[in-house]
């Protein structure tokens, strides 16, 4: 019943031409040629001329592969055990394990209704004070973590993963390399994380038309998991070279690229990747954290500038540490008020002190005498970098809140501080 | 009769259809499905035998051979009680009730009546049997939550028209036939309570245009004060992620002293609209005392819903700011990002193989962008009342920098300027409006030459900040140093405003003027000090003071008794002169 078709008109990078009929837009089908089988996804027709992406590439491929059409969209299995299970994009077993076809659900599905959504009010605890104290992360936050190559962004992921309490981690890895893949699978299984973990993962020798499902597969599998009542933590890595593999198709595809050669849609894209990020009124959850690595750590770099548009917040790792500046969790007001009346305004003030030190920093190193004043805010700036930026720190909320107080008063006046005088009153540690 | 068309390319959602009758430019079509389901789709090009359409939904499933119906008809919007409140996406589909019946997801091809059918409103005639009247003048009233909604001659009629019936006051649907009209060659005409009308061309009913010379009050200072803008007026606020644009939004349609607030999400997070709709339902609105929801309509096209309809949002969006314009109101439109709108453009005349201009943009988004802004302003109306629609527009750079076209389009149509930087975003300086580069046209609350020596002083103060990195602290004089610390103290207490504060979130023009006298008097105070950390430590205080002083309740009693000891330590200050 499959319509198959033994006669390939034009090949071009990962995109193959085929004389058909009766073929649908975004439809399924499978490249039979000298170099084994390959799934494909119709992504233009003009008139009978029918464009495929091919998901394994082109090589290899002679004008007289078969080309056998399916009659329906890409899909992926779901269910339970998909747990502990590591993919490939297309939806391969990579572990040896036996192949799962129950259930197919759509891959990139529509989006939610904006009326069904509900204000997010959960946070998620990570026992990172630069994420709890400064940026909260919310339940059904989408954010990604701006890194550039070589930062410990896949470390920090999978401690975040480790520590979150999350029903269900899905893993998207685009492009990893094979030792970045071996090291979060066995992170995750040495701490017993895999059994509630799903991996889907393309390492950067596989074909990138693979590296574009990678987001696709795994959301539509969190999404599943999630309308069934799981709290699910996706974690995608790396995004941008999504967006690369996402280039690369256009620019074979003949599309005029708008902005250092990526397509004009980019935008929508990733948009449309990263608000299936959701909180379903009496189900589960979805919480997107994504790496975005910047090129020549550049933020206006069209994907993380993109990314940045859409994403709620943004943390920077840099030097192994969390930057307080420039990271921001948009989210973070919906749940900093509840936590402890302190929160907001320590957030804050901490922040803006951290901030004059770095400008004393600027000053200092341009040889300038240090006032009375300049001294207090190096004193300062180091025991807060040291106490709280760094990485290795783990305590919870409340005591990094209270030690942000004891930092403040060996280092300030309470006046200098600019805390409002009622919450001076309550919290500033006593003398003695 | 309606013409048909068969499919012969698609890509992406751009779809290529045969056709052989006569099709209209921008008319709507709807492609079928095997399955049956009918996608709304818009004509964007006619070539030869074959048309260009854009598909407002996902285009999976879609073959060569599929049938594609045209229906003659314009993009167009329902005009007629019952829009307040709602929630529309870009298509004016109502979101809520497309919830009740497909559940969480958003299902393709699914269209529903943007107004509710069976619904009943009071009418109450105003014009007679026999009166003469033309679009746009007003047949009778219904309320519609606290407005009074004017049901008007349908905008298409031209000339004059005769009633020749109305219906007596009473309680009618939408539907119902309220009056009939006889045009000048004797053809009679049906009204209803609701009309359409076509997105893309605007409602121009009313007698003439205006000046927009009003302000109107955002109860936001450094917006107010240095760059008001005005009841009618266009107004822009562009800056990179992160820097507070949607935040500011919010609060000005929270806050703004306008009749309704039209909300367009284009291509945002769906999150951030999330939270006006759970939010304002249960606000009080100070001036009516009803719910804030009750002046409020939002068009919701988030980031992830079709890119077509991003583009159709901002017009349903303006069309029914011009509605209810119509009505003698003063209405606000918020389009927020008028870049996400730019970028669908873009992104169809890519799939198009137009020529590209700058960023790959179409060379025509300049001429968009103006006519889109140009919708906005003050009419009197026919019966003489007045009504505005002010458009209020954000602006997604890429990479923050202001040269890209889509910024350099919207500065060349707006009358004020709301640049955020980035730089006073990463200083937790709300709102993150840049006092020396934004700008506005229109006139203020507070009198223009005493707005500009505060500038001064800001400029003054950011020349001495600059000129301290270079010579430091002991270089510096200590008159310009209490210039430094001047500057800063207005940025602290006047342009920055606690958005998490109940009170100082919000500062009433009454408000504004008192403080801005006060602040205003510090500033012409001189002032000395015997070393610089003297100075600095007094300003600190002062600063922590008037800051505590804005959170408290205006005219209250431990308002008052704050101002004293102000003035007590601004006193105390000048006699170290």
């Amino acid at each position: 019943m499959y319509k198959v078709y033994h006669r390939i008109e034009r090949i071009a990078g990962s995109v193959i031409t085929v004389k058909a009929e009766g073929v649908a837009y975004q439809e399924l089908a499978q490249v039979t040629s000298g170099q084994g089988i390959s799934l494909a996804r119709v992504n233009r027709i003009d008139g009978d001329m029918v464009d495929l992406q091919v998901f394994a590439g082109s090589r290899g491929i002679s004008t007289e592969s078969q080309v056998r059409f399916f009659g329906k969209p890409m899909d992926t299995p779901f269910g339970d055990s998909l747990l502990g299970r590591v993919f490939t994009g297309a939806g391969v077993p990579r572990d040896n394990g036996p192949l799962i076809e129950e259930n197919s659900v759509p891959i990139g599905g529509p989006s939610v209704n904006p009326s069904k959504r509900i204000v997010p009010t959960r946070m998620v605890r990570t026992g990172i004070p630069m994420i709890d104290v400064f940026n909260t992360l919310v339940v059904s936050q989408k954010l990604p973590i701006f890194s550039v190559a070589g930062e410990p962004y896949n470390q920090l992921l999978a401690r975040i993963a480790l520590q979150a309490e999350v029903d269900v981690i899905v893993l998207g890895g685009m492009g990893l390399k094979f030792d970045d893949y071996l090291y979060l699978k066995d992170f995750l299984e040495k701490n017993g994380a895999l059994s509630r973990s799903v991996m889907f993962v393309h390492t950067a020798s596989d074909p990138i038309v693979e590296c574009m499902l990678v987001p696709d597969v795994a959301l539509a599998v969190a999404e599943q998991f999630a309308t069934k009542g799981k709290n699910v933590l996706v974690l995608l890595t790396d995004m941008t070279n999504f967006a690369d593999a996402l280039k690369e198709i256009a620019i074979t595809m003949e599309q005029i690229p708008s902005n250092r050669g990526y397509p004009g849609d980019l935008y929508s894209q990733l948009a449309s990747r990263y608000e299936k990020a959701v909180d379903f009124e009496g189900s589960g959850s979805i919480t997107i954290l994504a790496v975005t690595t910047m090129p020549g750590d550049d933020v206006t770099h069209p994907v993380p500038d993109n990314t940045g548009y859409i994403t709620e917040g943004q943390f920077y790792l840099r030097k192994g540490r969390i930057e307080p500046f420039g990271s921001l969790s948009r989210l973070k007001q919906q749940v900093n008020g509840k936590t402890r009346s302190d929160h907001r305004t320590i957030a804050n003030t901490m922040i803006q002190l951290y901030a004059s030190f770095r400008e004393t920093l600027e000053k200092q190193s341009m040889g300038f005498r240090m006032s009375g004043w300049d001294q207090k805010v190096l004193k300062y700036g180091e025991r807060f970098e040291k106490e709280m930026m760094d990485l290795s720190v783990n305590i919870p909320l409340e005591r990094a809140l209270d030690l942000c107080w004891i930092i403040l008063a060996d280092c300030f006046n309470p006046e200098e501080t600019g805390i409002p005088s009622k919450l001076i009153n309550e919290y500033w540690p006593k003398k003695g | 009769m309606a013409t048909n068309g068969k499919i012969i390319g698609v890509n992406g959602n751009l779809i290529r259809v045969a056709f052989t009758d006569a099709v209209v430019q921008n008319e709507v079509a709807y492609a079928k499905l095997a399955s049956g389901v009918k996608l709304k789709s818009e004509v964007i090009r006619i070539r030869g035998d074959y048309a260009e359409l854009q598909v407002f939904e996902d285009t999976t499933g879609l073959k060569t051979g599929d049938d594609v119906e045209f229906t003659g008809e314009l993009l167009s919007v329902e005009l007629g009680p019952g829009l307040l409140t709602q929630i529309f996406d870009g298509l004016q589909n109502p979101l809520p009730r497309l919830a009740t019946e497909c559940g969480f997801f958003l299902q393709r091809g699914k269209y529903l009546h943007a107004l509710p059918r069976r619904k009943k409103w009071t009418f109450t005639p105003v014009a007679k049997v026999g009166d003469k009247l033309t679009a746009g003048e007003t047949l009778g009233t219904v309320p519609e939550g606290i407005f009074k909604h004017r049901i008007m001659v349908p905008f298409k009629i031209q000339g004059s028209v005769t009633v020749e019936s109305i219906l007596a006051e009473g309680d009618y649907v939408i539907d119902d036939v309220i009056a009939t009209l006889k045009d000048s060659e004797g053809k009679i005409i049906e009204a209803k309570m609701s009309q359409f009308w076509p997105i893309k061309i605007p409602i121009k009913q009313y007698a003439e245009r205006l000046r927009p010379d009003e302000p109107m009050v955002t109860q936001q200072r450094i917006i107010d004060t240095f760059f008001p803008v005005a009841r009618g007026g266009t107004y822009c606020i562009p800056g990179p992620f992160g820097a507070g644009k949607t935040v500011l939004q919010q609060l000005t349609s929270r806050y703004a002293d306008v009749d309704i607030v039209i909300f367009a999400a284009c291509g945002e997070r769906a999150g951030e609209v999330v939270e006006t709709l759970r939010e304002f339902p249960d606000l009080l609105d100070p001036r009516t005392g009803k719910s804030l929801m009750e002046r409020t309509l939002i068009i919701c096209n988030t980031s992830s819903m079709p890119v077509a309809a991003r583009e159709a949002s901002v017009y349903t969006g303006v069309t029914l700011a011009e509605y209810y314009r119509q009505m003698g109101l003063n209405v606000l439109l918020l389009a927020d990002s008028t870049s996400r709108w730019a970028q669908a453009l873009r992104e169809m005349s890519g799939r198009l193989e137009e020529i590209p201009g700058e960023e790959a943009f179409p060379a025509y988004l300049e001429s968009v962008i103006a006519s889109f802004y140009e919708r906005g302003g003050v009419v009197r109306l026919k019966d003489g009342t007045k009504g505005s629609v002010t458009i209020g527009g954000t602006v997604s750079p890429a990479g923050g920098n202001f040269e890209e076209p889509v910024t350099q389009a919207t500065l060349k149509v707006v009358g004020a300027f709301h640049g955020l930087s980035r730089e006073r975003s990463d200083q937790r300086r709300f709102p993150a409006i840049h006092p020396l580069d934004s700008w506005s046209k229109y006139e203020g609350i507070i009198d223009v030459a005493k707005v500009s020596a505060a500038r001064h002083i800001l400029v003054e103060g950011g020349e001495v900040n600059q000129m301290m990195k270079v010579v430091g602290e002991e270089g510096t004089s200590m008159e310009d140093f209490v210039v430094y610390l001047k500057s800063e103290y207005l940025d602290a207490v006047y342009l920055q405003q606690d958005a998490y504060n109940d009170i100082d979130s919000a500062c009433s023009a009454e408000r504004q003027k008192y403080l801005f006298g006060k602040v205003f008097q510090i500033l012409k105070t001189p002032m000395t000090f015997k070393e610089k950390d003297v100075a600095r430590s007094f300003f600190l205080k002062l600063t922590q003071i008037t800051k505590d002083w804005n959170r408290i309740e205006f005219q209250s009693q431990e308002f008052k008794n704050l101002e004293v000891q102000i003035f007590k330590s601004v006193a105390e200050a000048e006699i170290h002169v």
